[in-house]
């Protein structure tokens, strides 16, 4: 009896942790919209750039992922890039950088 | 199909005799199309297709308010009919482009840009260019990006260049031969400016340092004076998620309202001598603070994460009098001519709404893609937009 409460409830909470690392559909497209229309506002709504550099592939090429991932949460102090840590979790600014480096927007 | 038909005949029998006095333009902005849309009964009458990246586009109108030039992110000029619902010229004039004003007369449209930096003047009737003024800066090896740029009384222009701090006055008086006076130094990346109503003052915000760039137009040999020293981010610096825009100077008696960068607040400026009347707390980031025409009230929307609000301040009591939530991502607002309606762009719902300002009643809802700015014939009229 014990050990199978204790078994459901790993596996509970391994689904949490399951949920808590894979980012929800509907957050995907929230992300999606965010990264086209409010990182758009300052890079172009293609990417291209604006008062933003541009954040294509080829523009991001020499960047370690991590270094972008960095940028996306911390900004650029001194400058016009704001620091998103407030409005996303880690995963998520990773998936962004994910999603500007398949060019694929 | 049927459907295309009847817009077409919609266009020609009932566009046509008509004025354009309750008409405007709304920015489809991930479609690459306005929508033309008239305010007596709040309906949309036509859409313009073909108009590439339109996100932080803007539009002026010529002085008949028959044509509107529209300003895309992607350096395309348009030049639409808003009465045959026609793109009757196009231009890509840069790469990178933010905003455009028209001259005092008529003929001429400017336009800001990014990449390369700098103004091109164009003939309003034909887009063909006049005149090219590249923003060099320092050792005149790199050009800046051009914002805040405005027309002035004079055939000038006017604007400000982000990354050199500087504010230039340009003179088209004589076509052939532009005269420009630079004002340096300042201050750091200004960020946005706008002219009052009577052409006379230029002020831009500025994002590097607090403060605010005042240029007394009727006196250029003062310079430029720094007003509000405490204007600004401070020692906070909360990250800044959208610029703020200064184009709707919302002036209510001798009071002006403008956006704090950054804080959830709208400054109270008193322009008797140009000092911080109150601090009016607020929402959110504050992105347009735009005045009823009447300016008996004030309507401010918001960056993220608080874009889905709107709140009405009253310029008696300086206070906020009103909240409403439209939806998610209200990027825009313009009122009708004489104040009573005003139509907001809810960009991340895919319609635009209409609200009575007396009683803050829903009154329609159009259905638009992606809408972002709305732009009513009467700004034809005004000095500097
Ligand atoms: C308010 C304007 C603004 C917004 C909004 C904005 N950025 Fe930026 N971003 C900038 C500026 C300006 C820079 C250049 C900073 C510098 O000079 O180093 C920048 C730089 C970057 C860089 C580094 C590029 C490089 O070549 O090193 C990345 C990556 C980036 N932004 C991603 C984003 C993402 C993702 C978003 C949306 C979640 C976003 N930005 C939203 C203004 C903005």
């Amino acid at each position: 009896m014990k050990p199978s409460i204790l078994s459901a409830l790993s596996l509970l909470v391994s689904c949490w942790a399951a949920a808590d690392s894979s980012i929800s559909p509907s957050r995907q497209q929230y992300l999606n919209n965010l990264l086209i229309q409010d990182c758009g506002s300052c890079h172009g709504l293609t990417m291209k750039g604006g008062l933003g550099p541009a954040l294509l592939p080829t523009s991001l090429k020499n960047k370690p992922a991590a270094f972008i991932t960095a940028t996306i949460l911390d900004g650029r102090p001194g400058t016009a890039m704001p620091a998103w840590r407030p409005l996303l979790s880690d995963q998520e600014a990773a998936w962004l950088t994910a999603r500007l480096l398949s060019g694929d927007l | 199909m049927r459907y295309l038909l009847l817009s077409a005949l919609l266009l020609s029998t009932a566009i046509h005799a008509r004025g354009t006095g309750d008409l405007g333009v709304l920015i489809e902005r991930a479609d690459s199309s306005v929508q033309i849309v008239e305010t007596s009964n709040n309906t949309s009458l036509a859409r313009v297709n073909g108009l590439g990246d339109l996100s932080h586009a803007s539009i002026v109108y010529s002085r008949d308010a028959q044509f509107a030039y529209v300003f895309g992110r992607d350096g395309g000029l348009s030049k639409i009919d808003i009465l045959s619902a026609t793109l009757v010229a196009r231009t890509l004039q840069s790469g990178n482009s933010i905003g455009g004003a028209i001259s005092q007369d008529g003929r001429l449209v400017a336009v800001s840009n990014y990449k390369p930096g700098g103004v091109k003047i164009f003939d309003a009737e034909t887009l063909e260019l006049v005149a090219d003024i590249p923003s060099t800066y320092g050792d005149k090896q790199q050009t800046s990006k051009v914002i805040g740029l405005v027309d002035s009384p004079g055939q000038k222009f006017v604007f400000s260049l982000w990354d050199a701090g500087e504010i230039w006055v340009l003179d088209m008086s004589d076509q052939n031969n532009p005269a420009i006076q630079k004002f340096k130094a300042i201050g750091l990346n200004p960020y946005d400016a706008l002219i009052t109503g009577d052409g006379r003052y230029y002020i831009a915000g500025l994002f590097g340092e607090d403060g605010m760039a005042l240029l007394d137009l009727w006196d250029l040999d003062k310079g430029v004076k720094r007003i509000l020293p405490n204007y600004g981010r401070g020692e906070e610096k909360l990250p800044v998620y959208k610029m703020p825009h200064l184009e709707g100077w919302a002036v209510a008696g001798n009071l002006a309202f403008v956006p704090a960068v950054g804080r959830h607040e709208v400054l109270v400026i008193d322009m008797l001598n140009w000092s911080e009347a109150a601090r009016i707390k607020v929402h959110g980031q504050p992105i347009f603070v735009m005045a009823r025409p009447d300016g008996r009230q004030v309507w401010v929307n918001f960056a993220l994460p608080n874009n889905d609000t709107i709140q009405i301040i009253d310029t008696q009591r300086l206070a906020v009098v009103k909240q409403i939530k439209p939806g998610k991502g209200v990027l825009h607002m313009e009122f009708e001519p004489r104040g009573e309606e005003v139509w907001l762009s809810v960009r991340d719902e895919d319609r635009v709404e209409v609200y009575d300002t007396n009683t803050f009643e829903r009154k329609a809802a159009l259905p638009a893609k992606k809408p972002s700015g709305i732009f009513f014939t009467a700004r034809a009229h005004r000095i500097g937009l």
